[in-house]
């Protein structure tokens, strides 16, 4: 049991909290794609048969799975928090927006331009510049 | 489209109190030194309120409004917290957080124009 925890325990440098704080948003990303496709579903539904019977949200494999991540994402960001400063990490949560724009290709087909381009080479860069800076 | 001034003082305001709610985040996480089974403690609960309080914010604010203008906004939290992590954690703030912050708001403009 002490070794299963161990991990959890120990100090985790700069880099490896932001690795893990990139990993979350990965997680958030994933979570609002599986939100947003469970919500297409229940607008099938509609909001009349939602509102009388408010258990078809529970079974809902999108949004609940989508919830559930939500859940190993804040547990995760919080261990990040634990041992990285929070005015390196913080701003590091915009990667979501990076993978939500890069997923959205993927999946809802959506499609690139130069702008979404620039913005996710220049949050990337944002990103690697936190990580260079000094501190531990 | 244009986006109203009502929709940005509401994301500007959400942006502030989802700052809070890593702050408390933050304070709650020092508990976990001791083990997983520290995970429910008052500091970590209100922060995840907080957050869920500031995302009902931004809802409410991105029925109406440009993405363009409401996405940076949005962002404005990381420039409230990098106050609070100076203030409240002691944290240095060097020139690479600056510049790091700086180069997100920018990415995030453009993803915002890019998706409108």
């Amino acid at each position: 049991m002490s070794t299963l925890a161990s991990p959890l325990r120990r100090t985790l440098t700069r880099n490896e909290s932001i690795a893990l704080v990139a990993f979350c948003t990965l997680l958030g990303a994933a979570a609002q794609v599986l939100m947003k496709i469970g919500a297409e579903r229940l607008r099938t539904v509609g909001p009349q048969a939602i509102l009388s019977n408010p258990l078809l949200v529970l079974g809902n494999w999108g949004v609940m799975c989508g919830l559930a991540l939500y859940g190993v994402f804040t547990l995760l960001l919080i261990f990040a928090l634990r041992d990285g400063e929070l005015s390196v990490l913080y701003p590091v949560i915009a990667l979501n927006y990076v993978w939500v724009t890069l997923l959205s290709l993927l999946i809802f087909h959506e499609t690139m331009n130069p702008f979404k381009l620039c913005g996710i080479t220049v949050i990337v860069l944002g990103v690697v510049v936190l990580g260079r800076g000094g501190g531990r | 489209m244009k986006t109203p001034i009502s929709s940005m003082l509401l994301v500007a305001l959400g942006s502030f109190i989802g700052s809070f709610g890593a702050v408390f985040l933050k304070l709650g996480s020092e508990k976990l030194r001791g083990g997983l089974r520290n995970i429910l403690n008052f500091q970590l609960a209100t922060g995840v309120a907080l957050y869920l309080f500031s995302s009902a914010f931004f809802i409410f604010a991105i029925r109406n409004g440009e993405l363009s203008v409401l996405y940076p906004l949005v962002s404005l939290g990381s420039v409230w917290t990098l106050a609070w992590s100076r203030l409240i954690f002691k944290e240095p703030l060097t020139r690479y957080k600056f510049v790091g912050l700086f180069l997100i708001l920018v990415g995030v403009s453009f993803l915002g124009i890019g998706n409108s």
